[in-house]
């Protein structure tokens, strides 16, 4: 049985990597789960300087899913290349860096930083709704979002992942901008935009007014998104949004996902990722797959 | 370092106490083995609409009979759900979580506001010294005699109904209370009353914060609080209530 994965030319021992800002840098996680076990570290987002983020209450939990607008607090690109990245290469796993910015330059200048360090692959975050400047701006547009992949491509040496926001009109016209812009791979989706209001307070429950709705409530537009944006480039695609379970990763694969990243779960079961792992060896075995890749699109 | 890994554990009593406040004992010999007075552990829910667990302080440990006991009010559909359990029902607990207190004082002051009250039970327990015990309420008073075997109880309502008429602030004014370390866990404008308070005498104070948790284990940066230096993991002014704190000294943080 073969769960390896290729990603513009980088292999995974297996499909799964954790939805960026849920796993910190995998330090909490990693009293819980072996990360060598892990395809991927997918880390949470890097800007150039170090983010405060948002005031709280920063979550809230809604039915079947959450809100957060942390606002992607972060040490800054210097201690995350200093303290982080050494942290995770003592595991056998891959290293996907979130990249952010308020502006392309900022967005650039975390590229330029990370361009000579011992990571794998770049996340470009143009999907984030809860940062005022940057984020989710560029990821709106298809224009802006062909602009940004191409600039960022010209200065990274690792191959770079377009993140993708669901807050869009027609999500394949981003991916096709992103290709156009020589993106080496997409994930989606990012959350979405939500909100929460106490009645007893009468007043919004997150400080931010809005959040990010993750967790499984959003699965079912996940899973529709990736297989559309499936069938209309040819990026491999890491597919993410609500997967709880192993047998959610596998609808992700199905429908034409490469790999799954696992993000609110984690929250819930701190060994959420493993079992997704094993989870899907056990498909694979008791339903006699030989190699994942049969598995990649087969719901046509 | 305690790995607190989820676990499922039985119900030995779960009790109302007064309205909307929850007395639950969990046979919990793991977490009772492990806890420190101030800590906290995250409590989950069957219902797989409700996704994440509560943050819930433990109230008293019982390490001979490895049992915890949580107080809890009851604010939405989470801690409702767990007040409609009775003993011998499984829960699915995760803990201990966060740092808990740091003993130290000759003459400590305890000082509990509404449902911060019950983690001060503990930690009465643990202390040595003469302690003195203030217990702020709006009106309704619980838990207050089971505290008077500890030390010197003194209490405070919104509404005058008992003990001093306002806040635990005055009740302090009120009694003349003299300490060497405060130790306090109650609502926010509470704990800042508490931090200008020791401020100003120059007293030291550690305060339990409370804030809405997504992980509990430091990872998802949801519950931060403002502190006074750059603190060492997030490379900026926040500390993280579920892993670093949730109790802090109050010269580290900002109310």
């Amino acid at each position: 049985m073969n769960t390896n994965v290729r990603i513009a030319g980088v292999d995974f021992k297996n499909p799964v990597t954790t939805a960026s800002g849920t796993f910190g840098s995998g330090m909490e996680y990693s009293e819980y789960v072996d990360l060598s076990r892990l395809g991927a570290v997918t880390t949470k987002g890097v800007s150039s300087v170090p983010w405060a983020g948002n005031p709280t209450p920063r979550v809230a939990e809604t039915y079947g899913g959450m809100l957060n607008a942390i606002g992607l607090q972060n040490p800054g690109v210097d201690v995350f290349i200093e303290r982080d990245i050494p942290f995770l290469r003592k595991y056998d796993t891959k290293i996907i860096v979130n990249v952010v910015g308020k502006t392309l330059k900022e967005y650039c200048e975390v590229v330029e930083r990370l361009a000579d360090c011992d990571v794998d692959l770049l996340e470009i975050n143009i999907s984030c709704p809860n940062v005022k400047e940057g984020g989710i701006a560029f990821g709106q547009n298809a224009r802006s979002v062909e602009e940004i992949t191409s600039q960022v491509k010209r200065i990274a040496k690792q191959p770079i992942i377009m993140k993708l926001s669901p807050n869009v009109t027609d999500i394949t016209e981003m991916a096709r901008a992103a290709e156009s812009g020589g993106a080496d791979a997409v994930s989606l989706i990012n959350t979405l935009t939500g909100m929460k209001i106490d009645i007893h307070k009468r007043a919004f429950l997150l400080a931010n007014k809005t959040g990010g709705l993750s967790g499984p409530a959003i699965k079912p537009i996940a899973l529709r998104m990736v297989y559309q944006v499936a069938n209309s480039i040819q990026l491999p695609i890491i597919g993410m949004g609500g997967i709880l379970t192993a047998e959610d990763a596998l609808e992700f694969i199905m429908a034409g996902a490469t790999m799954v990243a696992i993000g609110t779960a984690n929250f819930i079961n701190p060994r959420a990722t493993i079992e997704v792992v094993e989870g899907i060896e056990d498909y694979m075995r008791k339903h006699k797959i030989d190699h994942i890749s049969q598995l990649i699109a087969c719901v046509k | 370092m305690v790995l607190a890994e989820k676990h499922k554990v039985v119900i030995k009593q779960n009790i109302q106490l007064d309205e909307d406040i929850y007395s639950m004992w969990l046979e919990d010999s793991y977490v009772a083995k492990n806890a420190k007075a101030g800590q906290f552990v995250s409590l989950y829910l069957e219902d797989g609409s409700s996704l994440l667990p509560r943050p819930i302080s433990i109230c008293e440990i019982d390490k001979e009979l490895g049992r915890i006991r949580l107080v809890y009010r009851v604010v939405g559909k989470g801690t409702l759900a767990f007040s409609t359990l009775k003993g011998g029902d499984e829960i699915t607990v995760m803990g201990p979580l966060g740092n808990g207190f740091h003993l130290e004082g000759k003459n400590p002051l305890l000082i509990g506001g509404g449902i911060g009250i019950p983690p001060m039970l503990e930690l009465a327990k643990q202390l040595d010294g003469e302690k003195k015990i203030v217990l702020g309420y709006r009106d309704s008073i619980f838990m207050s005699q089971e505290f008077e075997q500890y030390g010197k109880v003194y209490i405070s309502t919104e509404d005058g109904s008992a003990g001093t008429k306002g806040n635990v602030i005055d009740a302090i004014f009120d009694h003349d209370i003299r300490t060497d370390m405060i130790y306090a866990c109650g609502p926010t404008p509470m704990l800042r009353a508490i931090q200008a308070y020791a401020k100003e005498k120059g007293m030291k104070a550690q305060l339990s914060l409370e804030e809405r948790m997504a992980c509990g284990i430091g990872a998802c940066l949801g519950c931060v609080c403002k502190s006074t230096e750059r603190d060492h993991h997030t490379n900026v002014n926040n500390k993280r209530i579920c892993k670093d704190g949730p109790v802090f000294y109050a010269d580290e943080v900002e109310l």
